[in-house]
Protein backbone atom coordinates (compact mmCIF):
# COMPACT_ATOMS: atom_id res chain seq x y z
CA UNK A 1 0.00 0.00 0.00
CA UNK A 2 1.06 2.94 -0.78
CA UNK A 3 0.70 6.20 1.55
CA UNK A 4 -1.14 9.12 0.70
CA UNK A 5 2.64 11.39 0.15
CA UNK A 6 3.97 8.54 -2.00
CA UNK A 7 1.13 8.36 -4.38
CA UNK A 8 0.74 12.27 -4.33
CA UNK A 9 4.34 11.84 -5.61
CA UNK A 10 3.61 9.00 -8.05
CA UNK A 11 1.25 11.54 -9.79
CA UNK A 12 3.51 14.43 -10.11
CA UNK A 13 6.38 12.08 -11.21
CA UNK A 14 4.19 10.53 -13.93
CA UNK A 15 2.66 14.12 -15.14
CA UNK A 16 -1.14 13.58 -13.76
CA UNK A 17 -2.08 17.01 -12.09
CA UNK A 18 -3.39 17.19 -8.90
CA UNK A 19 -7.18 18.13 -8.49
CA UNK A 20 -8.44 19.84 -5.54
CA UNK A 21 -10.50 16.77 -3.53
CA UNK A 22 -6.91 14.76 -4.08
CA UNK A 23 -4.75 14.66 -1.06
CA UNK A 24 -1.53 16.91 -1.29
CA UNK A 25 1.05 17.93 1.23
CA UNK A 26 -0.12 21.16 3.36
CA UNK A 27 3.27 23.06 2.23
CA UNK A 28 2.26 22.11 -1.26
CA UNK A 29 -1.49 23.47 -0.71
CA UNK A 30 0.13 26.64 0.89
CA UNK A 31 2.91 27.32 -2.03
CA UNK A 32 -0.02 27.55 -3.73
CA UNK A 33 -1.79 29.74 -2.18
CA UNK A 34 0.91 31.86 -1.93
CA UNK A 35 1.73 31.99 -5.79
CA UNK A 36 -1.91 31.86 -7.64
CA UNK A 37 -3.25 34.45 -5.02
CA UNK A 38 -0.63 36.64 -5.53
CA UNK A 39 -0.71 35.78 -9.18
CA UNK A 40 -4.01 36.92 -8.91
CA UNK A 41 -3.31 40.12 -6.93
CA UNK A 42 -1.01 41.11 -10.02
CA UNK A 43 -3.35 40.33 -12.79
CA UNK A 44 -5.67 43.24 -10.22
CA UNK A 45 -3.50 45.76 -9.37
CA UNK A 46 -2.34 45.50 -12.78
CA UNK A 47 -4.99 47.44 -14.20
CA UNK A 48 -4.26 50.45 -12.69
CA UNK A 49 -0.89 51.90 -14.19
CA UNK A 50 -3.29 51.20 -17.59
CA UNK A 51 -6.27 52.66 -16.62
CA UNK A 52 -4.49 55.62 -16.44
CA UNK A 53 -4.18 56.32 -19.62
CA UNK A 54 -7.59 55.30 -20.74
CA UNK A 55 -9.14 58.66 -21.26
CA UNK A 56 -5.86 60.12 -22.83
CA UNK A 57 -5.35 57.32 -25.14
CA UNK A 58 -4.66 59.74 -28.60
CA UNK A 59 -7.53 57.85 -30.49
CA UNK A 60 -10.80 56.10 -30.22
CA UNK A 61 -9.20 52.82 -31.49
CA UNK A 62 -6.39 53.20 -28.81
CA UNK A 63 -8.75 53.87 -26.08
CA UNK A 64 -10.95 50.67 -27.32
CA UNK A 65 -8.22 48.16 -27.44
CA UNK A 66 -6.71 49.57 -24.12
CA UNK A 67 -10.39 49.27 -22.10
CA UNK A 68 -10.43 46.00 -23.73
CA UNK A 69 -7.37 44.99 -22.38
CA UNK A 70 -7.59 46.04 -18.63
CA UNK A 71 -10.70 43.95 -18.98
CA UNK A 72 -9.40 41.15 -20.10
CA UNK A 73 -6.78 41.76 -16.71
CA UNK A 74 -9.89 41.50 -14.50
CA UNK A 75 -11.24 38.65 -15.96
CA UNK A 76 -7.62 36.82 -15.61
CA UNK A 77 -8.03 38.18 -11.74
CA UNK A 78 -10.92 36.46 -11.78
CA UNK A 79 -9.88 33.25 -13.29
CA UNK A 80 -7.31 33.27 -10.53
CA UNK A 81 -8.80 33.85 -7.73
CA UNK A 82 -11.41 31.26 -8.49
CA UNK A 83 -8.22 28.53 -8.77
CA UNK A 84 -6.71 29.81 -5.46
CA UNK A 85 -10.05 29.17 -3.61
CA UNK A 86 -10.25 25.73 -4.74
CA UNK A 87 -7.63 25.16 -2.31
CA UNK A 88 -10.01 26.22 0.21
CA UNK A 89 -9.19 29.90 1.00
CA UNK A 90 -11.60 32.48 1.15
CA UNK A 91 -11.40 35.18 -1.30
CA UNK A 92 -11.81 37.88 1.30
CA UNK A 93 -9.02 36.98 3.25
CA UNK A 94 -6.34 36.68 0.18
CA UNK A 95 -7.88 40.25 -0.73
CA UNK A 96 -7.35 41.71 2.70
CA UNK A 97 -3.68 39.86 3.05
CA UNK A 98 -2.87 41.83 -0.26
CA UNK A 99 -4.10 44.97 1.07
CA UNK A 100 -2.22 44.99 4.63
CA UNK A 101 0.90 44.14 2.50
CA UNK A 102 0.92 40.35 3.79
CA UNK A 103 0.62 39.04 0.33
CA UNK A 104 2.43 40.49 -2.92
CA UNK A 105 1.91 41.29 -6.34
CA UNK A 106 4.05 41.78 -9.38
CA UNK A 107 6.68 44.67 -8.10
CA UNK A 108 6.56 45.81 -12.04
CA UNK A 109 3.22 47.61 -11.36
CA UNK A 110 4.94 50.09 -8.66
CA UNK A 111 6.48 51.94 -11.44
CA UNK A 112 4.25 55.07 -12.83
CA UNK A 113 3.10 55.28 -16.22
CA UNK A 114 4.34 58.76 -17.55
CA UNK A 115 3.81 58.82 -21.16
CA UNK A 116 1.51 57.25 -23.72
CA UNK A 117 4.77 55.29 -24.82
CA UNK A 118 4.37 53.52 -21.43
CA UNK A 119 1.02 51.62 -22.36
CA UNK A 120 3.26 49.87 -25.48
CA UNK A 121 5.83 48.97 -23.43
CA UNK A 122 3.92 47.52 -21.23
CA UNK A 123 1.79 45.00 -23.92
CA UNK A 124 5.13 44.62 -25.15
CA UNK A 125 7.46 43.99 -22.31
CA UNK A 126 5.90 43.31 -19.45
CA UNK A 127 2.72 41.06 -21.05
CA UNK A 128 5.58 39.72 -23.09
CA UNK A 129 7.70 38.13 -19.91
CA UNK A 130 4.35 37.26 -18.45
CA UNK A 131 3.43 35.51 -21.36
CA UNK A 132 6.96 33.44 -21.38
CA UNK A 133 6.17 32.52 -17.48
CA UNK A 134 2.45 31.50 -17.93
CA UNK A 135 3.33 29.46 -20.94
CA UNK A 136 5.78 27.56 -18.67
CA UNK A 137 2.92 27.42 -16.28
CA UNK A 138 0.55 25.74 -18.75
CA UNK A 139 2.27 22.74 -17.44
CA UNK A 140 1.88 23.61 -13.65
CA UNK A 141 1.28 19.98 -11.42
CA UNK A 142 -2.38 21.56 -10.24
CA UNK A 143 -5.11 20.91 -12.01
CA UNK A 144 -7.31 24.29 -11.58
CA UNK A 145 -3.95 26.47 -12.21
CA UNK A 146 -2.93 25.00 -14.96
CA UNK A 147 -6.42 25.44 -16.88
CA UNK A 148 -6.20 29.28 -15.58
CA UNK A 149 -3.35 29.46 -17.40
CA UNK A 150 -4.06 27.54 -20.29
CA UNK A 151 -7.13 30.02 -20.75
CA UNK A 152 -5.03 33.11 -19.56
CA UNK A 153 -2.65 32.57 -22.21
CA UNK A 154 -5.07 32.13 -25.08
CA UNK A 155 -6.48 35.72 -24.37
CA UNK A 156 -3.00 37.20 -23.78
CA UNK A 157 -1.25 37.23 -26.85
CA UNK A 158 -3.19 40.13 -27.96
CA UNK A 159 -1.98 42.12 -25.17
CA UNK A 160 1.86 41.89 -26.58
CA UNK A 161 1.09 42.24 -30.04
CA UNK A 162 -1.19 46.00 -29.02
CA UNK A 163 1.82 47.19 -27.24
CA UNK A 164 3.99 46.09 -29.77
CA UNK A 165 2.51 47.64 -32.49
CA UNK A 166 1.87 50.97 -30.72
CA UNK A 167 5.83 50.94 -29.94
CA UNK A 168 5.75 50.43 -33.68
CA UNK A 169 4.04 53.55 -34.51
CA UNK A 170 6.08 55.57 -32.18
CA UNK A 171 9.41 54.52 -33.42
CA UNK A 172 9.32 54.70 -36.47
CA UNK A 173 7.17 58.09 -36.16
CA UNK A 174 8.32 61.75 -35.31
CA UNK A 175 11.86 62.38 -33.71
CA UNK A 176 9.95 63.69 -30.45
CA UNK A 177 7.61 60.03 -30.83
CA UNK A 178 10.39 58.19 -31.41
CA UNK A 179 12.67 59.60 -28.23
CA UNK A 180 9.14 58.82 -25.73
CA UNK A 181 9.59 54.88 -26.88
CA UNK A 182 13.50 55.14 -26.25
CA UNK A 183 12.35 56.60 -23.15
CA UNK A 184 9.79 53.99 -22.10
CA UNK A 185 11.58 50.88 -23.24
CA UNK A 186 14.58 52.10 -21.17
CA UNK A 187 12.59 52.68 -18.21
CA UNK A 188 10.33 49.65 -18.28
CA UNK A 189 13.33 47.05 -19.76
CA UNK A 190 15.35 46.23 -16.11
CA UNK A 191 11.95 45.64 -14.07
CA UNK A 192 10.90 43.43 -17.04
CA UNK A 193 13.77 41.53 -16.41
CA UNK A 194 13.21 41.67 -12.47
CA UNK A 195 9.60 40.21 -13.29
CA UNK A 196 11.35 36.61 -13.50
CA UNK A 197 12.55 36.65 -9.86
CA UNK A 198 15.66 36.29 -8.16
CA UNK A 199 18.54 34.56 -9.51
CA UNK A 200 18.03 30.52 -9.39
CA UNK A 201 20.68 30.49 -6.05
CA UNK A 202 18.75 33.52 -3.89
CA UNK A 203 14.96 32.42 -4.58
CA UNK A 204 13.35 31.05 -1.58
CA UNK A 205 10.74 29.27 -3.29
CA UNK A 206 12.19 27.96 -6.41
CA UNK A 207 13.73 24.50 -5.37
CA UNK A 208 10.44 22.93 -3.78
CA UNK A 209 8.07 24.74 -6.36
CA UNK A 210 10.64 22.67 -9.04
CA UNK A 211 10.25 19.31 -7.11
CA UNK A 212 6.21 19.74 -6.79
CA UNK A 213 6.11 20.53 -10.53
CA UNK A 214 4.55 23.94 -9.48
CA UNK A 215 7.09 25.62 -11.01
CA UNK A 216 8.49 23.89 -14.56
CA UNK A 217 11.66 25.89 -15.39
CA UNK A 218 13.72 28.32 -13.37
CA UNK A 219 13.63 31.85 -13.08
CA UNK A 220 17.07 32.13 -14.68
CA UNK A 221 16.13 29.95 -17.66
CA UNK A 222 12.97 31.96 -18.06
CA UNK A 223 14.87 35.27 -17.89
CA UNK A 224 17.32 33.99 -20.69
CA UNK A 225 14.58 33.41 -22.89
CA UNK A 226 12.47 36.74 -23.03
CA UNK A 227 16.09 38.35 -23.45
CA UNK A 228 17.09 36.57 -26.25
CA UNK A 229 13.33 36.56 -27.93
CA UNK A 230 13.61 40.54 -27.23
CA UNK A 231 16.68 41.10 -29.09
CA UNK A 232 14.99 41.41 -32.40
CA UNK A 233 12.19 43.49 -31.50
CA UNK A 234 14.45 46.06 -30.18
CA UNK A 235 16.37 45.83 -33.54
CA UNK A 236 13.18 45.95 -35.60
CA UNK A 237 12.02 49.20 -33.68
CA UNK A 238 15.18 50.68 -34.35
CA UNK A 239 15.46 51.51 -30.51
CA UNK A 240 19.05 51.58 -28.87
CA UNK A 241 18.97 48.26 -26.31
CA UNK A 242 18.99 49.41 -22.72
CA UNK A 243 21.39 46.96 -22.06
CA UNK A 244 25.47 48.03 -23.03
CA UNK A 245 26.71 44.67 -21.81
CA UNK A 246 24.36 42.41 -23.89
CA UNK A 247 26.39 40.01 -26.34
CA UNK A 248 25.82 37.11 -28.35
CA UNK A 249 27.59 33.95 -26.90
CA UNK A 250 27.83 32.13 -29.51
CA UNK A 251 29.31 28.63 -27.43
CA UNK A 252 25.95 28.90 -25.31
CA UNK A 253 23.36 30.12 -27.94
CA UNK A 254 22.10 32.67 -25.75
CA UNK A 255 22.69 36.53 -25.02
CA UNK A 256 24.80 37.29 -21.86
CA UNK A 257 23.86 39.91 -20.55
CA UNK A 258 24.16 43.22 -17.50
CA UNK A 259 23.45 42.48 -13.97
CA UNK A 260 20.27 43.44 -12.84
CA UNK A 261 19.71 45.79 -9.91
CA UNK A 262 19.15 43.70 -7.27
CA UNK A 263 19.13 46.37 -4.89
CA UNK A 264 16.60 48.03 -6.47
CA UNK A 265 14.37 44.86 -7.03
CA UNK A 266 14.27 44.75 -3.39
CA UNK A 267 13.81 48.08 -2.69
CA UNK A 268 10.38 48.03 -4.70
CA UNK A 269 9.42 44.83 -3.26
CA UNK A 270 9.93 46.20 0.09
CA UNK A 271 7.35 49.08 -0.20
CA UNK A 272 9.61 51.61 -1.42
CA UNK A 273 9.30 51.68 -5.22
CA UNK A 274 7.14 54.97 -7.09
CA UNK A 275 3.93 53.77 -6.43
CA UNK A 276 3.41 51.45 -4.03
CA UNK A 277 1.37 52.93 -1.54
CA UNK A 278 -0.78 54.31 -4.21
CA UNK A 279 -1.33 51.43 -5.62
CA UNK A 280 -2.66 49.87 -2.45
CA UNK A 281 -4.42 52.47 -1.53
CA UNK A 282 -6.14 52.81 -4.59
CA UNK A 283 -7.43 48.98 -4.10
CA UNK A 284 -8.38 50.02 -0.84
CA UNK A 285 -10.97 52.97 -1.70
CA UNK A 286 -12.31 50.92 -4.82
CA UNK A 287 -13.26 47.86 -2.42
CA UNK A 288 -14.70 50.65 0.20
CA UNK A 289 -16.74 52.25 -2.04
CA UNK A 290 -17.99 49.44 -3.75
CA UNK A 291 -19.47 47.76 -0.04
CA UNK A 292 -22.52 49.07 -0.63
CA UNK A 293 -22.86 46.60 -4.08
CA UNK A 294 -22.15 43.84 -1.64
CA UNK A 295 -24.13 44.87 1.16
CA UNK A 296 -27.15 45.41 -1.71
CA UNK A 297 -26.74 42.14 -3.00
CA UNK A 298 -26.48 40.39 0.25
CA UNK A 299 -29.72 42.13 1.54
CA UNK A 300 -31.29 41.30 -1.48
CA UNK A 301 -30.79 37.83 -1.13
CA UNK A 302 -31.97 37.41 2.29
CA UNK A 303 -35.54 39.15 1.62
CA UNK A 304 -35.73 36.35 -1.31
CA UNK A 305 -35.12 33.93 1.05
CA UNK A 306 -37.62 35.19 3.47
CA UNK A 307 -40.19 35.18 0.49
CA UNK A 308 -39.51 31.44 -0.85
CA UNK A 309 -40.03 30.46 3.09
CA UNK A 310 -42.75 32.56 2.88
CA UNK A 311 -44.46 31.30 0.12
CA UNK A 312 -44.17 27.76 1.35
CA UNK A 313 -45.30 27.64 4.33
CA UNK A 314 -48.53 29.22 2.45
CA UNK A 315 -48.19 26.60 0.41
CA UNK B 1 -40.03 2.17 -13.61
CA UNK B 2 -41.71 5.38 -13.19
CA UNK B 3 -39.36 8.20 -13.37
CA UNK B 4 -41.85 10.80 -12.61
CA UNK B 5 -40.74 11.05 -8.54
CA UNK B 6 -37.56 10.56 -9.38
CA UNK B 7 -35.22 13.82 -10.11
CA UNK B 8 -33.43 14.54 -12.94
CA UNK B 9 -29.60 14.86 -12.97
CA UNK B 10 -26.88 16.59 -15.69
CA UNK B 11 -23.92 14.36 -15.52
CA UNK B 12 -20.09 15.64 -16.26
CA UNK B 13 -17.21 13.39 -16.51
CA UNK B 14 -13.67 14.60 -16.51
CA UNK B 15 -11.78 12.41 -18.88
CA UNK B 16 -8.39 12.71 -17.87
CA UNK B 17 -6.62 14.70 -14.68
CA UNK B 18 -5.71 18.14 -15.67
CA UNK B 19 -8.92 18.52 -18.10
CA UNK B 20 -12.48 20.29 -17.10
CA UNK B 21 -15.27 18.16 -16.61
CA UNK B 22 -17.21 17.88 -19.92
CA UNK B 23 -20.98 17.41 -20.09
CA UNK B 24 -22.27 13.75 -21.07
CA UNK B 25 -25.60 13.77 -20.92
CA UNK B 26 -28.56 13.56 -17.92
CA UNK B 27 -30.26 10.01 -15.84
CA UNK B 28 -32.86 9.71 -13.17
CA UNK B 29 -31.77 9.22 -9.79
CA UNK B 30 -33.23 9.34 -6.53
CA UNK B 31 -30.67 11.41 -4.97
CA UNK B 32 -27.50 12.60 -5.23
CA UNK B 33 -25.76 9.35 -4.23
CA UNK B 34 -27.42 7.40 -6.39
CA UNK B 35 -27.22 9.38 -9.66
CA UNK B 36 -23.28 9.53 -8.87
CA UNK B 37 -23.28 5.41 -8.91
CA UNK B 38 -26.03 5.41 -11.92
CA UNK B 39 -23.89 7.95 -13.98
CA UNK B 40 -20.82 5.41 -13.42
CA UNK B 41 -22.71 2.74 -14.52
CA UNK B 42 -23.85 4.61 -17.46
CA UNK B 43 -21.05 6.98 -18.50
CA UNK B 44 -17.66 5.15 -17.28
CA UNK B 45 -18.34 1.11 -18.82
CA UNK B 46 -15.20 1.98 -20.73
CA UNK B 47 -13.16 3.60 -18.48
CA UNK B 48 -14.27 7.20 -19.99
CA UNK B 49 -13.32 9.01 -17.06
CA UNK B 50 -11.32 9.72 -13.74
CA UNK B 51 -13.80 12.18 -12.13
CA UNK B 52 -17.49 12.54 -12.15
CA UNK B 53 -19.93 15.30 -11.13
CA UNK B 54 -23.78 15.27 -10.91
CA UNK B 55 -25.88 18.18 -10.62
CA UNK B 56 -29.27 18.64 -10.07
CA UNK B 57 -30.78 19.78 -13.48
CA UNK B 58 -33.00 22.34 -11.92
CA UNK B 59 -30.20 24.19 -10.11
CA UNK B 60 -28.96 24.55 -13.33
CA UNK B 61 -29.78 28.00 -14.30
CA UNK B 62 -29.07 28.46 -18.61
CA UNK B 63 -28.77 31.57 -20.60
CA UNK B 64 -31.42 31.44 -23.05
CA UNK B 65 -31.33 31.17 -26.79
CA UNK B 66 -33.73 34.53 -27.32
CA UNK B 67 -30.59 36.61 -25.19
CA UNK B 68 -28.49 35.58 -27.69
CA UNK B 69 -28.27 39.06 -28.90
CA UNK B 70 -27.95 40.71 -26.46
CA UNK B 71 -25.65 38.38 -24.81
CA UNK B 72 -23.09 38.37 -27.85
CA UNK B 73 -23.80 40.72 -29.88
CA UNK B 74 -21.38 43.17 -28.22
CA UNK B 75 -18.65 41.09 -28.98
CA UNK B 76 -19.06 41.21 -32.80
CA UNK B 77 -17.86 44.54 -33.26
CA UNK B 78 -14.80 44.27 -31.45
CA UNK B 79 -11.91 42.17 -33.75
CA UNK B 80 -9.09 43.85 -31.94
CA UNK B 81 -9.68 41.42 -29.13
CA UNK B 82 -8.21 39.09 -31.06
CA UNK B 83 -4.58 38.41 -31.76
CA UNK B 84 -4.64 38.54 -35.23
CA UNK B 85 -6.02 41.94 -35.58
CA UNK B 86 -2.73 43.10 -35.31
CA UNK B 87 -0.55 43.21 -38.46
CA UNK B 88 3.18 42.66 -37.76
CA UNK B 89 5.66 42.77 -39.95
CA UNK B 90 7.31 38.97 -41.09
CA UNK B 91 10.44 39.82 -38.78
CA UNK B 92 8.71 40.05 -35.37
CA UNK B 93 5.33 38.23 -36.32
CA UNK B 94 6.04 35.36 -33.95
CA UNK B 95 4.82 37.20 -30.94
Amino acid sequence: MMTPEQNFMRKIEAEEKIEPKDWMPEAYRQNLIRQISQHAHSEVIGMQPEGNWITRAPSLRRKAVLLSKVQDEGGHGLYLYSATETLGVKRADLIAAMQSGEAKYASIFNYPTQTWADIGAIGWLVDGAAIVNQISLQRTSYGPYSRAMIRICKEESFHQRQGYELMIALAHGSPAQKAMAQDALNRFYWPALMMFGPHDAESAHSAKSMTWKIKRETNDDLRQKFIDQTVPQIEFLGLVHPDQDLKWNAERGHYDSGEIDWKEFYNVINGNGHCNRQRVEHHIRAHEEGAWVRDAMTAYNAKQRAKTTEQRQAA
Amino acid sequence: MATDNLELYEVFVRARRGLDHKHVGSLHAQDAEQALEYARDVYTRRSEGVSIWVVRSRDICASQEDDSESFYDPSDDKPYRHATYYQLPEAVNNM
